[in-house]
């Protein structure tokens, strides 16, 4: 049986009397990269904070690596959850990251700013440290977003939308600290709205509408079926993506077979 | 000859350093709730200490400022809980909140000075100047309790800078963190209140929002550090505040006009140092942008 990071139990949660997310059960296994989709208003966001404990839950619990203390779990937001202008440099965004392990009162060691360091040359915008952040591109932006997370070097990433509004070299280097991350046996679970690119940057998947409509292993419940559920009324993205679907696995088809073609 | 006289008398040093030291911890203090988006709660805060002075004063008779510093306070926090309190528990927003607690209160502040001033109490003299101040009446035993009170909060301030800053900038990542918004905007109120009521004989309730904002407005325009924000701030907040007396002294009084009034000219003396950065500053001023757009 898989090790389990994140279980959510029962778990409910109502804005006004109003339910955004009802009834959820669901595991995320350690070391899995998970993708939560579903429309606007699903609860995706809502289910994140809720893992996070910063939501009050109408019913249910959430437990983080069966301990239920969200300190070690490090956090992207939406990137238009922050004011832009704030005036704050990128180098001191990160160093944000830090004060989880400093604590009150703690000043920021050299150790911090090391780290801080490092993270901002992970995600190529160390030569931007002393920039304010209202003078950075959308992508850039986010980049510093996920740098502050990695400061925290946590075992459990939680990111919303971290690939919306961004350029491809953005992109590019999300992907690969995704990876890089799960290669070094972190959990991540990012809410994503691009459905095309699932299959090839994600292994599992939660499908979300305002119930839970399917989770798992992308190969297993990514399928037409659980996408109608989930999206309902919203043919037109749904033929999109059965169209993309069939024409990736057509082209993965080819390709494999023109591999096999070229093997002497 | 007389201007020099008067500028060294041992009055105008007291209500001097009285001002500045008072410009120095509202500068830093009013950083904190501009940056957090709560200017407003300032002028709430202000307006509300009214009706605390005058409760505490029906309450004690008594004239001694410490006295009605302290129901200052406590009304000053009321009036604060009260606007989170609405929004959070109605449909109503906080700049409805704002407008509705600042009203009320000061109405019910007029109501109960002018009580005071027709009633037979003893000791009344000078509850109605707490609503646009008087600096020129700032006693020995008001400036300790101004630095007292500056002392103590611009080490709060230093203190939790680096939690402050977190909760102002991302009050989410800062909870996920460990910070406690709701104890952090506890302190960063009473603060404010401390700040406010220390603040109102000489500047009044009127006014003193403009010493928690002005400056820190100001600073903004010159840099995108915070602490270097801190410190143009308290710097702006005691330059007006010595401009300002020291233009408040020199008008010459006269047996029908008493010379220009000390809180007004302190804001004014703020404005026009906002105006002059609005234009010239760097990085954010309007040549200095004009300039960068030609280039």
């Amino acid at each position: 049986m898989k090790d389990i990071a994140i279980e959510v139990h029962d778990l409910s949660v109502a804005y006004d009397q109003k339910p955004v997310l009802w009834d959820i059960d669901l595991e995320i296994a350690t070391g899995s990269l998970t993708a939560i989709v579903g429309p606007n208003g699903a609860g995706k966001s809502t289910l994140l904070k809720a893992i996070l404990g910063l939501l009050k839950t109408t019913s249910g619990y959430v437990s983080i690596c069966n301990t239920g203390v969200s300190h070690h779990v490090g956090y992207v937001p939406q990137r238009e959850s922050v004011d832009w202008d704030f005036p704050i440099s990128v180098r001191e965004v990160v160093l944000m990251g830090r004060y989880g392990k400093r604590g009150l009162f703690r000043r920021i060691t050299k150790e911090d700013k090391e780290i801080a360091h490092q993270c901002l040359e992970r995600v190529g915008m160390e030569p931007f440290a002393d920039r304010q952040i209202g003078q950075l591109s959308g992508g850039q932006q986010q980049r510093v977003f996920i740098a502050r997370a990695l400061a925290q070097e946590a075992d459990i990433y939680l990111m919303d939308e971290p690939f919306s509004g961004i350029d491809a070299t953005t992109e590019r280097t999300i992907v690969q600290i995704l990876h890089e991350l799960q290669s070094q046996g972190k959990t991540i679970v990012a809410v994503h709205h691009d459905l095309q690119t699932i299959p090839s940057y994600f292994d599992s998947v939660v499908m979300l509408n305002l119930r839970l409509i399917a989770s798992g292993a992308v190969s297993e419940v990514f399928t037409p079926e659980n996408l109608q559920k989930t999206f309902g009324g919203q043919l037109t993205i749904l033929d999109r993506i059965t169209e993309a679907m069939r024409t990736g696995q057509q082209r993965h088809t080819q390709d494999s077979k023109t591999e096999a073609a070229g093997e002497p | 000859m007389t201007i020099s006289l008067e500028l060294f008398s041992y009055n105008f040093t007291i209500v001097l350093l009285g001002t500045m030291l008072l410009g120095v911890a509202c500068g830093v203090v009013g950083l904190f709730t501009l940056l957090r988006r709560r200017s407003l709660i300032g002028d709430c805060v202000a307006h509300a200490s009214l009706p605390g002075i005058c409760l505490s004063f029906l309450i004690f008779h008594e004239r001694d400022f410490f006295i009605l510093f302290i129901g200052a306070i406590i009304a000053g926090l009321i009036s604060a809980w009260l606007v989170s309190a609405l929004c959070a528990n109605t449909k109503i927003k906080e700049d409805a909140a704002i407008a509705l607690v600042l009203s009320t209160s000061f109405g019910l502040g007029i109501t109960l000075s002018k009580y005071i001033q027709f009633s037979s109490l003893s000791n009344k003299a000078g509850i109605e100047t707490f609503i646009f101040g008087n600096a020129s009446t700032m006693l020995r035993s008001d400036l300790v309790l101004i630095a007292g009170v500056s002392a103590l909060s611009i080490a709060v301030i230093v203190l939790l800078f680096k939690e402050l800053t977190a909760l102002c900038f991302d009050q989410t990542f800062g909870t996920i963190q460990g910070l406690s918004p709701f104890l952090l905007d506890i302190v960063l109120m009473t603060v404010l209140c401390l700040c406010t009521a220390c603040g109102l004989p000489a500047v009044g309730a009127v006014l003193i929002v403009a010493l928690l904002v002005i400056p820190p407005a100001t600073a903004r325009l010159w840099t995108n550090n915070i602490p270097n924000m801190a410190l143009l701030s308290a710097l702006f907040g005691s330059l007006s505040a010595l401009i300002g007396t020291v233009i408040s002294s020199i008008s010459p009084p006269s047996p029908s006009f008493s010379g220009l009034p000390t809180g007004p000219l302190i804001v004014i003396t703020a404005s026009l140092l906002f105006i002059v950065s609005l234009f010239f500053a760097t990085p954010h001023g309007m040549l200095f942008k004009l300039r960068r757009r030609i280039q």
